[in-house]
């Protein structure tokens, strides 16, 4: 059993992250087919594969709120399959998730999302909770007057802005990105790309992203997986991504029709 | 070939029966399931007081004016229909009795159940199936914040709670209601008719549309939730709860009203 105080640091030989034989079927349909993949401290794997492939289960299945039927999830060396209640919370708080939504409460204003965590999780007053609130927005570029909007009153890429501040609030450990840039322009998706590289190195962080914009998994990834089929047919470092000598990985970070690749039809 | 297509004929209809029957116990047992962890979850703490505030003002206070107009009228048509009946015997001093009797026995808790259903119920399975759809439930949990203790807990207690205070309301206007009728219209004496309310009233008649209300605000807000919770699939899934919710909470209302009556005056 792994301590969990702040001053402990596991050994760095430990990987932050360690998944090893996941699967995962949704009746008859296999959607994650043997999935071993370990990510070390403070490193940023990205994730990529076409649609429906199963990244967001990955995902999901790492977060815990889907339960892989086989295989194990190590977290700094501790297994997270099965753990329920109290112990999973305190899985949880290691985690900061940025998703493809953002998955903003409408229902409360943005500062009060950003400090979501703070306030509900680790039961900080609301006044600091502001005050943090409007901190973590400064790192991400949104003034003070954001504060007290709601968020259907942000344009996308002011949402994911708030959601990535919301994702940093608890100061996790390890960050996930749920196709970070999806639905923004192409200069507002670099903005994106740029604030999440600096947060998760500002913050030491590990991270883990699944997308299908190769341009921001050049930007934001230290190594790079590629999910086809529910494998993993490809991890290497995101400068050899572009040369891979991988037939299937080559059609996808190209952008060809024309491949070894055809599309799935279902979800 | 002849022969055998009766006996495959009579093989596919019992398979029909299997499938339905398993259907509804599946059903039956998620729903169970579902009930038994929001009621853990509404006795162990952390509590969201605001949330519970929140949710009291909505169902209370809220739905006041639609209960309030709903009994008023149910108690003036109460009060000219005995009249115009009991005339044929001669017994229209029974008027004030008749009223209150069933005002405050079936017409009060059962027009505000269904009245608040409508109202309530499809809020609830709208707002938290939007949650669902666009992953804030998911969000919540990664933001170390139970669900169910956050979302469920808080609306099925402001259910139980603030219905009966609704119904208390609502058994007043409604008697007043009968009394506007029975005064200003068939001609009672109007302290006449107020002993009469006072005297035959009795204790279980109003406890029993209490326990009825209370009963029937849990089952508002369970279904209200559970449909919504469990809502799959975008704007339709979102729809589809919000039907659910009102059908199933409504039905559900008047087979307890049944059951409750049978309890306390069946003898």
């Amino acid at each position: 059993m792994i301590s969990t105080t702040p001053a402990y640091q596991p050994p760095p030989s430990v990987p932050k992250l360690s998944l090893t034989n996941v699967h995962k079927a949704f009746g008859s349909k296999v959607v994650l087919d043997g999935i071993s993949l370990d990510v070390r401290p403070g490193e940023s794997v990205v994730v990529i594969g076409g649609s429906g492939t199963g990244k967001s289960v990955l995902l999901k299945s790492v977060l815990g709120l889907i339960t892989p039927d086989s295989g194990s999830i190590l977290i700094d060396g501790e297994e997270t399959v099965g753990l329920r209640g109290r112990k999973r919370d305190k899985v949880l708080r290691k985690f900061g998730m940025l998703f493809q939504g953002a998955a903003l409460f409408d229902s409360l204003p943005v500062w009060e999302n950003v400090a979501f965590g703070l306030i509900q999780g680790e039961g900080m007053a609301r006044g600091p909770a502001r005050d943090k609130a409007v901190e973590k927005l400064a790192q991400v570029g949104l003034g003070p007057e954001v504060a007290d909007l709601f968020p259907a009153e942000l344009s996308g890429g002011m949402q994911k802005r708030v959601g990535l501040a919301r994702a940093i609030a608890d100061e996790p450990d390890i960050i996930f990105f749920d196709e970070p840039t999806t639905g923004l322009d192409p200069i507002m998706a670099d903005v994106i790309n740029d604030l999440i590289v600096k947060c998760v190195k500002e913050l030491g962080a590990t991270a883990l992203s699944i997308t299908h914009d190769m341009a921001s998994a050049r930007k934001i990834a230290d190594r790079v997986a590629m999910l086809y089929k529910g494998r993993l047919i490809w991890t290497g470092p995101a400068a050899q991504v572009f040369d891979s000598g991988n037939p299937y990985v080559d059609q996808f970070v190209h952008g060809r029709a024309s491949g070894p690749i055809t599309m799935a039809v279902r979800a | 070939m002849n022969s055998t297509s009766p006996v495959t004929a009579f093989l596919d209809f019992l398979a029909l029966i299997g499938r339905v029957l398993l259907a509804f116990f599946n059903r039956v047992g998620r729903l169970s399931t579902f009930t038994a962890l929001a009621l853990f979850h509404c006795v162990t703490p952390p509590f969201y007081p605001r949330t519970l505030l929140r949710q009291m003002v909505e169902i209370g206070y809220y739905s006041l004016p639609v209960v309030g107009l709903t009994t008023l009228f149910s108690g003036m048509v109460l009060a000219l229909q005995s009249h115009t009946g009991f005339a044929r015997f001669a017994a229209e001093g029974a008027v004030a009795t008749v009223v209150v009797i069933s005002m405050t026995r079936e017409l009060g808790p059962v027009l505000a159940g269904l009245m608040v259903a409508g109202r309530v119920g499809a809020s609830m399975a709208a707002e938290i199936g939007t949650m669902r759809v666009t992953e804030q439930v998911d969000a919540l949990s990664t933001l170390s914040t139970n669900p169910f203790k956050y979302l469920i807990a808080p609306r099925l207690l402001a259910g139980a709670l603030m219905l009966p205070l609704l119904v208390l309301v609502g058994d007043i206007i409604g008697v007043f209601g009968g009394y506007l009728i029975g005064t200003y219209k068939l001609g009672f004496n109007p302290s006449n008719y107020i002993q009469r309310t006072w005297e035959f009233m009795e204790a279980m008649d109003v406890i029993s549309g209490l326990v009825k209300a209370s009963t029937f605000g849990f089952i508002i807000a369970l279904m209200g939730c559970y449909n919504g919770y469990t809502s799959r699939g975008g704007a339709q899934g979102v729809g589809q709860a919000t039907r659910n919710a009102v059908v199933s909470a409504s039905i559900l209302i008047l087979v307890f009203n049944y059951l409750i009556t049978e309890l306390f005056f069946a003898r």
